[in-house]
């Protein structure tokens, strides 16, 4: 039966797009220039005119759901608006086109972008120094995490193990095991927060760094920060911030300030830049001006008005990519940060934390809520009531909104919270739009009431339903 | 400017239903002493036409993006066609999360999948994951899936390959505990065999070469196919994808795991990223394999529809059992990729690679014919090669003169390579520009 099409099946023997003509220079034997042993016999891509292509991408395009279609208030994932002119001023040609080994004095616009923008981060999250380097959050984990590992042993100390809270993000406990530590998870406390007196007795010699999320992935602030830094420092450990939810704090509350040694940030979460549907992200790390040393380099650099790329940090973990970061992402972050400004970097926070309550009072009477409180700019709630009411789950929930016309929020993480849905609905939506999100949660409980099925079923309103993940994992085709 | 929507009017609604009366009050769950007060220190607000201004004198002082160049070394000046970027762009794709809905996100699998079999195409290879960040974290990657397979913790380089690639691999093996041994490059900028086969020692999992390798030389890929083969390595390749359209596919000579960068199939330069890293591997090697893989099923009607699957290996799921701690993958860039790949088809792309490779012939020919002073140092080439230039740094000066880049001093990775330039070529050079830079080089 017809599903979702493939540019293989439009394609047509000796059909062809994009060509082009005589080369303009002398023709070359490539058997002669490459060595006939090395030479390919055959090509198998798809053979389709441009028209073929426009249209078949453009119908991709429309099963497709972003932002700019309509509400996404996935948890833990800052779904904002991506402002249109940050696309148009990172395509500038000057950015788009400019080679990275170009010398630093032809591209000394780019350098100095680049310096201000570890500068503006590095004021935002209360740090010493950034670098751009990493190209993802967790691509950030990575690089915080052996900054912290080369220090410790630099200072002649065997820390093996890394603690992360039982409500982190799975990234936490994979990066702390990339980076060759044994991990050891803290349980939270009854208020959905770090037990310190848990945390203590978790902290000792052996220990290299606590990974944590402030707010947390509840949407929680760890109101005993400073004492849990404490914890951490007396010990000789560090204290590493994972950004996920930085969008909660902006202007009111920095990691810096808080005892953080090493943070990460999620430009693509935090500061606007679009998720691409799945990536490029840009994952910069700040540290502690006693970690400089060990950014990755390059870094950007500045002295008498020149900028340039320093390699001289003598204690360097290295490079963890090629060239200098995902420089496009960081255009559009700039663009956002010079757009809004020191005010409007906290309005932006303070509307997103006004967002998360306002929605959660909204719908919190359909769920269980497992913490209670004020919330800031994320809250989770429980559907097992649902699912002892009615027989639904989260899932179906979530697939029951996609007919609804809202992408669905986060489900089942964090992992604490049976049949979890974690709402962040972030800054740039109205009171209009959260109020329709919440009757449609209303519409849709009163549906699982009355008729289960049909969430069971959902959706029903798209080009395809309910998909089997088993067979997909079962049979492995992963090309066509 | 502001991208919130919410009048003052609504505000004070809002705080109300709350039972608030100020914003801070909101804020106040955030204690004392690690409250930020004053103001954050960051320029004024723009409004959009500012921005614009500001936006534009900074791309403005980039006089290199304009120069003729023959800059490559991992980054490539290929022609982006219109299509390409205007099919990628479309905000159904750009402003989308990870298709973790997957009913609602079938236009970024299909892209995906797709993406995935093209690539499997050009390198031969079984199975292509979703993309990850760059080509050298794609080659860290399958160095550590590499030591996982061979439950070994040593890898051999060819000291061909990218330097700032094996830097990126010498951080991945510090993370994990493994070593790196780097083999030389012989006079001729190919890997040097004999140092291999020292080095490939019964410590060793994996053996990585470069084709072409980082000076442009095709390498004798049958040597690099007997060692690991001899020595039972996994063989890891690293490929130029644009090179594919001429050269075999690296699983015709036993490659295990091919990786590389991606950006040249439809990506801008963009002064390093975002590019995309492409990670291929035989079959046996899936439940291993780093990152994201979209995979074909059916709907509950029996449809055909795609889904990322094989997610067991994953961290969100895994935790700190993953194979990789890796979360995203490289969606926009791939899907630019993907599009490339299509709408050029083999004989396209094979025009892209065929163009490319004959102005780099022209180039070499020229100074074999006439070159004093100007020497050729590689000969199996494909769109790139090294040579040798008497008094270059004056001539690089003059060759910026006249808004030309000329190519790398190899000096800036290797400071005994002295004289020594490294000069790229796509289908975008004309023979006018090519006539030029050798005119500043002094061949006649």
């Amino acid at each position: 039966m017809k599903g979702t099409p493939l540019i293989f099946e439009r394609s047509c023997p000796g059909r062809e797009g994009f060509r082009l003509g005589d080369p303009g220079v002398p023709e070359v034997d490539l058997g002669a220039t490459l060595g006939r042993d090395f030479l390919r016999s055959e090509l198998d891509l798809p053979e389709v005119s441009e028209v073929d292509v426009v249209r078949h991408y453009t119908a991709l395009a429309r099963m497709n759901f972003g932002v700019d279609d309509g509400f996404y208030p996935l948890g833990s994932c800052t779904m904002k608006y991506n402002p249109k002119i940050n696309e148009e001023v990172a395509a500038l040609p000057g950015f788009a086109n400019l080679h990275p080994y170009v010398p630093e004095e032809l591209a000394q616009g780019i350098l100095k972008l680049l310096y201000e923008l570890q500068a503006y981060l590095a004021e935002i999250t209360g740090m010493d120094f950034v670098t751009l380097q990493p190209a993802a959050g967790a691509h950030g984990e990575l690089t915080g995490m052996l900054i912290i590992k080369k220090y410790l042993e630099d200072r002649g100390e065997k820390r093996t193990r890394v603690i992360v809270p039982d409500s982190a993000h799975g990234t936490n406990p994979a990066t702390a095991k990339e980076c060759g530590f044994e991990v050891v998870e803290v349980k939270s406390n009854p208020d959905g927060l770090v037990d310190v007196e848990k945390l203590k007795e978790a902290v000792d010699e052996k220990t290299a760094a606590l990974m944590l999320t402030n707010p947390n992935t509840l949407g929680l602030f760890e109101r005993r920060i400073r004492e849990i830094a404490a914890v951490l420092h007396e010990r000789g450990a560090l204290l590493y911030y994972d950004g996920a939810n930085l969008n909660a704090i902006m202007g009111r509350s920095r990691p810096g300030d808080m005892g953080f040694d090493v943070v990460h940030l999620n430009l693509h979460k935090t500061f606007s830049t679009p998720h691409g549907s799945g990536g490029p992200g840009s994952g910069p790390v700040g540290v502690k001006a006693f970690l400089r040393d060990y950014l990755p380099v390059p870094v950007v650099d500045e002295k008498d008005g020149r900028y340039f790329l320093n390699y001289r940090l003598p204690r360097s973990i290295g490079r963890v990519r090629a060239f200098y970061g995902n420089v496009g992402v960081a255009i559009k972050a700039y663009a956002y940060i010079r757009a809004l400004g020191a005010k409007g970097l906290r309005e932006a926070s303070e509307m997103a934390v006004l967002n998360a309550n306002y929605l959660k009072k909204l719908v919190e009477d359909l769920f269980v809520v497992p913490y209670r409180g004020p919330c800031m700019h994320e809250f989770v709630v429980s559907a097992k009531n649902w699912k002892q009411n009615y027989g639904v789950r989260a899932a179906d929930i979530a697939k029951r909104l996609l007919d609804y016309g809202y992408h669905p929020p986060t489900m089942y993480f964090p992992l604490i919270v049976e049949e979890a849905l974690m709402i962040e609905p972030t800054e740039t939506e109205s009171k209009e739009t959260l109020d329709a999100f919440a009757q449609a949660l209303l519409d849709i409980h009163e549906e699982a009431r009355t008729r289960p099925e049909l969430l069971k079923e959902a959706p029903l309103s798209l080009p395809v339903r309910r998909l089997d993940e088993v067979k997909a994992a079962r049979d492995m085709k992963l090309k066509w | 400017m502001r991208y919130v929507p919410h009048t003052p009017g609504q505000v004070a609604e809002m705080l109300a239903f709350l039972g608030l009366s100020a914003v801070d009050e909101l804020f106040a769950v955030i204690p004392e002493e690690v409250r930020f007060k004053g103001e954050l220190s960051l320029p004024p607000a723009l409004d959009e036409v500012e921005l614009r201004r500001e936006l534009e004198a900074l791309a403005g002082a980039n006089p290199g993006s304009g120069y003729v160049s023959f800059l490559g070394a991992g980054a490539y000046d290929h022609y982006v066609p219109a299509a390409v970027r205007a099919l990628a762009s479309r905000p159904e794709f750009l402003t989308a999360y990870t298709p973790y809905q997957p009913e609602r996100s079938q236009g970024t699998l299909a892209a995906i999948f797709e993406y995935q079999t093209m690539i499997a195409r050009l390198t031969g290879m079984d199975v292509v994951n979703a993309s990850v960040y760059d080509g050298a974290s794609a080659l860290a990657e399958a160095v550590l899936m590499a030591f996982d397979l061979k439950r070994k913790k040593k890898v051999v380089v060819s000291g061909a390959v990218h330097p700032e690639y094996v830097e990126t691999v010498k951080t991945y093996c510090y993370g994990v505990g493994g070593e790196v041994s780097l083999v030389p490059y012989t006079p001729g900028y190919e890997t040097d065999w004999g140092a291999a086969e020292k080095a490939a020692d019964g410590e060793a999992a994996a053996l990585v070469v470069s084709v072409p390798n980082f000076f442009g030389v095709v390498e004798d890929v049958r040597r690099a196919q007997e060692l690991a083969r001899e020595k039972g390595l996994l063989l890891v390749v690293v490929a130029n994808p644009i090179s594919l359209a001429l050269l075999k596919p690296p699983a015709a000579y036993g490659a295990d795991l091919v990786v590389g960068e991606g950006q040249p199939l439809g990506n801008a330069l963009s002064f390093g990223g975002p590019y995309l890293g492409f990670l291929g591997a035989r079959a046996a090697y899936v439940r291993r394999m780093p990152g994201r893989l979209v995979g074909e099923t059916v709907d509950a009607l029996g449809r055909r529809a795609f889904v990322l699957t094989l997610q067991a290996r994953e961290q969100h799921i895994r935790r700190e059992k993953a194979t990789s701690n890796i979360c995203s993958n490289q969606a926009q860039n791939a899907l630019l990729a993907a599009v490339y790949l299509a709408y050029l088809g083999p004989r396209g792309l094979r025009d892209v690679a065929y163009h490319s490779h004959t102005r780099a012939r022209y180039f070499l020919t020229r100074i074999d014919e006439a070159g004093r002073g100007v020497r050729v140092l590689c000969r199996r080439i494909f769109n790139e090669l090294v040579v040798e230039v008497e008094g270059l740094e004056e001539k690089y000066q003059q060759a910026l003169e006249r808004k030309i880049l000329p190519g790398l001093k190899l000096e800036r990775f290797f400071p005994a390579e002295k004289n020594r330039l490294l000069v790229a070529f796509t289908e975008k050079r004309t023979r006018g520009e090519i006539d030029a830079l050798l005119e500043v080089l002094g061949v006649k």
